[in-house]
């Protein structure tokens, strides 16, 4: 059966018209400059231009190159050899000064070169990745769309409070919380290309950061009043072997701290306190790249480079396999629950789900009776919109997955195709329900300005008239789009205060009331 | 000398009746019986059971030569199922098992830290561990012989004939197995000793829960290294040892044993015997064979003994509600018991909605909660011991802080006015019973030769001295306010206090004024009733000091504290405390929703409070001069030293507990009956602002 989900959708909004919010059940739309004005009224809506960042002209790797003595002694070379590449960069220099080194020498190490190259090919035709530069690896599996061109290359919300962070492209932190008048900035010598932060949860103050090198734990004072705080607030935690570091994921409870490297075979669980960690060794897959924790803290989602990944309980930190058929799992988010699991799969364009029935509690029943297979729930494939402006192309393949945390809007962001001017990247919404059966029902797309697409979404925690939805666009603009509705899971408490809002009334849109998803329940 | 030899007698006799009650009274629990025992058993029978393939490995790693593989297969085969290499087997499953059931008797939760490296040295001394150090010794030496014989070859025996010059022929002395003797005894020490030092005995609890197997298998890389890297030391230590004093062992089996030297073979305790590779070669390969099997039984005791037991919450039959959870956690002894329990409550709190239920129930008939109150205030009294112990160290502190800088300060300057301020100073400190019990008047009698007190003073296990550690003082005093740490208050305490006293000194010989003593302070009556004893006892101080002054160097090296040490040795049996808040938070956090009864409503306010007083001692703690704000990097080494990092967890599990409490709870927190400045500091965590 072959099901087209996004034939469904309210047609995309004509090039100049950007979206605002979503309220009575619709998406409004809203002229640029309208907007405009809307947007920078809201004290949490950002522009970072472009150029405003003092970017790194060239790596470090290059500048040596126009600075190349060869004045040095070979012990000199070799040593700083041995310490810029290790065993490869000690051999290369043996083998290419060989008119200073005995023949047998500058022979043999040619040799052991070959041999060690020859290994390494056989082993990154096995996983192709590892051919990579670490830079190149974070951009390709980044969550972000085009990471190395992105402005905002990280961002998170805090889990409890209204204050986000951005990690920006010269490699800087910026801390925003509207309830304070000073936005610290986060330098750090080895925060470079940073892939992905995240806030400890039940913590104020700890901000964790992937890096090429290494992990950074930030522990910023919500009161300091310093704009600058010093390296020294930072906890370095680095594992040999365990760089790039492409994802990372606290534990819901704060206590445990997930990292993944595309280059390690193992999965490091840190004590962050303690600075020290336990690697968790699954050799197939050749690494890990992205991580994701369920809300209840049950299960870690662990993606690999190849077409596998793991679902983890967190009891007793055993997994389960999942070999998918084309390619590897490039996003995925649990229900509010923990009891679903969405994801997508490279080089396909629907997602999945997987739902796990048992309760994985109990000391002596450590692990959870999952499902047998994944169900398809959404199919996004490419479809053509008639809008007065022309024909657009709206679908294809996934670059990332983001459920509300009520479990009742998903937002999925489509790579798009950058050549073709009608094919944009996009962020596709729908409308969810978890209970009592899993249902997916359309809502819309949210649009930005014309000619800029989304690089990065993630949904506010804790949005108290809906869902928050922001996004990071490739213009260096961070703006927030609310979906405002009433929430049929959680019964609304006293102190949470009704919408502000008027109700949506019992005028629901033609297309909402197609249901695309019903889960059947057996 | 008679008397003293008698009372030391005495003391020694006392000690080893207390020793021996105190392990009767450990495997009277039905815990250690039941569980514990059988835990240990089961890792030593793994093991035992790991023996043959380790052997092969190292019979082969030992046979193995590059132009013959086929041969040395062959070889290793029909060596491994010789009788020999059986009775080698059953020669090593022996000493396994020894090896074991030493861990088993010596195993500790609480890690034993020494604050200063005379305390160490009183550890290393001890003689408990000249014991342990002789039957290492001497388990080394049978693995010594195992691993000569097995190799075979120029090693295998003890003495071989040789022709002498006469030609007559003669058994001489075979240094080749000599040597692989005493190379395993000198391993077997040395093992030991590091034992100590680095706190091989310590069982500690890990954060990330694994199965035992898969447990065993991240760690086997990490034993493989670092028997490899210990044997490397161990046995360059070794040669090092035998080059210069391998001429003592020499003549002396020959003796006893009736061989001879041959003249024909170069000594090997010249440069040119030790020069060989293939001796160094198998040498090391022994030694690592006997390290790695050493540490695969400590690897998997402690694997196996820090398992989660799962302890009923309660019990329908009454003759098994000692093994509930609430009964156990209040025990004091065995400390294992009480850590398991305490991480079994941290689990069932975080994982096991049904076992909660039944923490939260009430009692039938009734309707007493008395589960959760058992387990609340143990969880509570917990925190607030550890809470009065660090405001203790904190006001020793402080005001030791205060007087070290003022005496030294008086060195500077050189005025009798500074250095007699101090002595008052020393006289108003707020416990001035320490005064008596410092080190130096301990150290003092030894030095002085005073017939009275033997000079082994410092190694017996003198209750009151500070080189009885703080866990020896826990064994043997009775347990004190219904805390089983009560001793360890006083050992920083007491530790800190040394160098202060004599730098003070010092500071008045120079002005050659001889100031009142310290210990002369707090009895000032004597003073008009009993002059001469004053004088004579004035004399006898100066004589010390003057002593003192010539080894003063060595004094400092030896009493001054270790930096780091304090604050570990404080914070050495956090992993309870972090299992208590852990329990406590998930617990109340739980409640919110499950606890039909409001029984955790009663006691949150104690529970917040104690909370938060907690944190603030912690906080204190962490802004004292010494305190270093981050850990230290750990090394990988088999001691395991997880209980460097424990006060910061300690820190980071506080916070988390408290948040964890107010994002629950929310605005309800207001109604919560606490103290203004409780009420603050809680207003601040609602608001993300700690």
């Amino acid at each position: 059966m072959k099901m087209c989900s996004l034939a469904l959708f309210p047609p995309p909004l004509p090039s100049g018209q950007t979206t605002l919010c979503e309220s009575n059940n619709e998406l409004l739309s809203g002229r640029n400059s309208t907007e405009r004005l809307t947007q920078d009224s809201s004290p949490l809506s950002l522009h970072f231009p472009r150029e405003s960042l003092k970017l790194h002209s060239r790596t470090e790797s290059s500048s040596k190159a126009a600075f190349l003595d060869h004045s040095e002694t070979l012990w000199m070379r070799s040593a700083a050899a041995w310490r810029d590449g290790g065993l490869t960069g000690l051999l290369d220099e043996i083998t290419t000064s060989h008119s200073e080194v005995p023949k047998w020498l500058s022979v043999t190490s040619g040799c052991i070169l070959a041999l060690l190259r020859w290994a390494s090919s056989f082993h990154s035709s096995l996983f192709p990745h590892l051919t990579l530069s670490s830079e190149d690896m974070i951009a390709e599996f980044s969550q972000a769309l085009n990471w190395s061109d992105c402005v905002v290359r990280a961002f998170a919300w805090h889990p409890h409070t209204d204050k986000f962070t951005v990690a920006l492209l010269d490699d800087s932190i910026k801390i925003y919380n509207p309830k304070s008048a000073t936005t610290p900035t986060l330098k750090h010598r080895l925060q470079r290309s940073v892939a992905a932060v995240q806030w400890k949860p039940l913590c104020a103050s700890a901000l964790a950061v992937a890096c090429q090198n290494c992990l950074l734990v930030w522990h910023v004072d919500p009161c300091s009043l310093s704009t600058r705080p010093s390296s020294g607030c930072a906890q370095v935690l680095s594992h040999p072997g365990h760089s790039p570091v492409t994802s990372i994921a606290w534990s819901p409870s704060g206590s445990l701290l997930v990292s993944a490297s595309p280059v390690d075979t193992a999965m490091m669980v840190w004590d962050v306190a303690a600075e020290s960690c336990v690697p968790l060794q699954r050799v197939g897959g050749g690494g890990v790249t992205f991580l994701s924790w369920s809300p209840d803290g049950s299960q870690v989602l662990a993606s690999t480079p190849s077409a596998l990944f793991r679902v983890w309980e967190t009891r007793m930190w055993t997994c389960e396999r999942w070999p998918c058929v084309k390619g590897r799992c490039q996003s995925g988010c649990w229900s509010p629950d923990g009891s679903r699991l969405l994801f997508a799969v490279q080089g396909e364009t629907v997602i999945y789900a997987l739902t796990f029935t048992g309760v994985p509690a109990g000391v002596s029943t450590g692990t959870s009776k999952g499902p047998q297979a994944a169900a398809v729930v959404a199919d996004l494939s490419e479809t053509t919109f008639n809008i007065p402006d022309g024909d657009i192309v709206v679908g294809g393949e996934i670059q990332s997955l983001a459920w509300d945390p009520r479990g009742e809007r998903l937002a999925v962001l489509l790579k798009g195709d950058p050549q073709a001017a009608d094919r944009p990247a996009i962020i596709t919404v729908f409308k969810t329900r978890t209970n009592p059966v899993f249902e997916l029902l359309p809502c819309g797309f949210v649009q930005g300005e014309p000619g800029v697409e989304p690089r990065l979404m993630q949904f506010h925690p804790n949005f108290r008239h809906g869902a928050l939805l922001t996004v990071c666009w490739s213009s260096g603009r961070i703006t927030h789009v609310p979906f405002y509705f009433l929430s049929t899971a959680i019964p609304h408490v006293g102190l949470s205060g009704s919408p502000s809002l008027p109700h949506p009334q019992e005028r629901a849109a033609d297309f909402a009331s197609q249901s695309l998803f019903t889960e059947l329940i057996s | 000398m008679v008397n003293s030899l008698t009372a030391e007698e005495n003391i020694i006799d006392k000690w080893v009746t207390i020793e021996i009650k105190m392990f009767s009274t450990y495997t009277s629990c039905w815990f250690i019986r039941k569980v514990i025992c059988w835990r240990a058993a089961a890792s030593i029978a793994w093991a035992v059971l790991l023996l043959p393939p380790t052997t092969a490995i190292f019979v082969i790693l030992s046979k193995f030569s590059l132009f013959h593989p086929i041969r040395t297969i062959t070889e290793c085969l029909s060596l491994l199922t010789s009788a020999s290499a059986i009775f080698s087997f059953i020669l090593l499953g022996g000493v396994i098992i020894m090896v074991g059931f030493l861990f088993l008797e010596y195993h500790t939760v609480i890690p034993n830290i020494a604050c200063s490296k005379i305390a160490l040295f009183g550890q290393l001394f001890h003689p408990r561990q000249f014991v342990i150090s002789l039957a290492h010794c001497l388990m080394g030496m049978i693995v010594g012989w195992c691993c000569a014989v097995t190799t075979g070859f120029r090693y295998e025996t003890l003495a071989y004939s040789c022709a002498q010059s006469d030609g007559h022929p003669q058994m001489c002395l075979n240094e080749y197995h000599l040597m692989f003797l005493l190379a395993g005894a000198f391993v077997g020490f040395s093992h030991s000793l590091l034992g100590v030092i680095h706190n091989m005995n310590y069982v500690s609890f890990h954060a990330v829960e694994q199965y035992k197997y898969l447990r065993f298998k991240g760690s086997l890389g990490l034993v493989v290294k670092c028997s490899i890297s210990q044997a490397f030391y161990s046995v360059r230590n070794f040669i090092v040892l035998y080059f210069f004093l391998g001429y003592i062992p020499k003549p002396w089996i020959c003796k006893t044993l009736n061989l001879q030297l041959d003249s024909s073979v170069n000594p090997l305790d010249s440069i040119a015997g030790l020069l060989d590779l293939s001796l160094l070669y198998h040498l090391w390969i022994s030694a690592t064979y006997l390290l790695f099997m050493w540490y695969i039984t400590l690897l998997l005791f402690r694997i196996f003994v820090s398992e989660v037991y799962s302890f009923p919450v309660q019990s329908s039959f009454t003759e098994d509600a000692h093994q509930c959870l609430p009964k156990v956690l209040t025990d004091k002894q065995p400390m294992i018991l009480k850590f398991l329990a305490l991480q079994d409550l941290a689990l069932l709190s975080q994982h096991s909605p049904s076992r909660r239920s039944e923490v939260f129930s009430l009692s039938q008939p009734g309707g007493h909660p008395h589960n959760w109150n058992a387990i609340s205030n143990e969880c509570l009294s917990l925190l607030a011991d550890l809470t009065q112990r660090l405001v203790a160290y904190h006001e020793t502190v402080a005001t030791n802080g205060r007087a070290k800088s003022l005496s030294s300060g008086s060195e500077r300057k050189t005025s009798s006015e500074t250095s007699v301020t101090s002595g008052i100073e020393d006289v108003m400190s707020p416990k001035p019973v320490f005064l008596m019990k410092t080190p130096a008047s301990v150290f003092a009698r030894s030095i002085a030769g005073d017939p009275q007190s033997p000079l082994t003073a410092p190694f017996t296990p003198d209750l009151d001295s500070p080189f009885a550690s703080p866990a020896m003082r826990r064994l043997t005093a009775p347990v004190e306010q219904g805390s089983p740490w009560y001793g360890t208050v006083q050992s920083p305490h007491i530790m800190r206090r040394a160098p202060k006293l004599w730098s003070t000194s010092t500071g008045s010989q120079v002005n050659g004024s001889p100031p009142p003593s310290p210990a002369s302070v707090p009895s000032p009556k004597q003073e008009p009733s009993k002059p001469s004893f004053l004088a004579q006892f004035l004399q006898n101080r100066k004589e010390q000091v003057k002593n003192f002054l010539a080894k003063r160097v060595l004094i400092m090296y030896l009493f001054n504290k270790l930096p780091e040490a304090s604050s570990q040795a404080l914070f050495a049996d956090s992993q309870a405390h972090i299992w208590a808040l852990e329990g406590l938070s998930y617990l109340v956090q739980a409640s919110f929703s499950e606890d039909q009864f409001g029984v955790v409503q009663t006691s949150l306010p104690s529970i917040l409070s104690s909370m938060l007083l907690l944190q603030e001692a912690v906080d204190r703690h962490f802004k004292l001069p010494h305190a270093s704000s981050k850990p230290v990097r750990l090394t990988s080494s088999m001691g395991d030293s997880s209980y460097k990092t424990l006060r910061f967890a300690l820190r980071a599990t506080i916070k988390t507990a408290i948040y964890r409490i107010t994002t629950t709870f929310g605005g309800h927190l207001n109604a919560v009956h606490v103290s203004a400045e409780h009420r603050k500091r809680l207003q601040q965590f609602l608001e993300y602002k700690e």
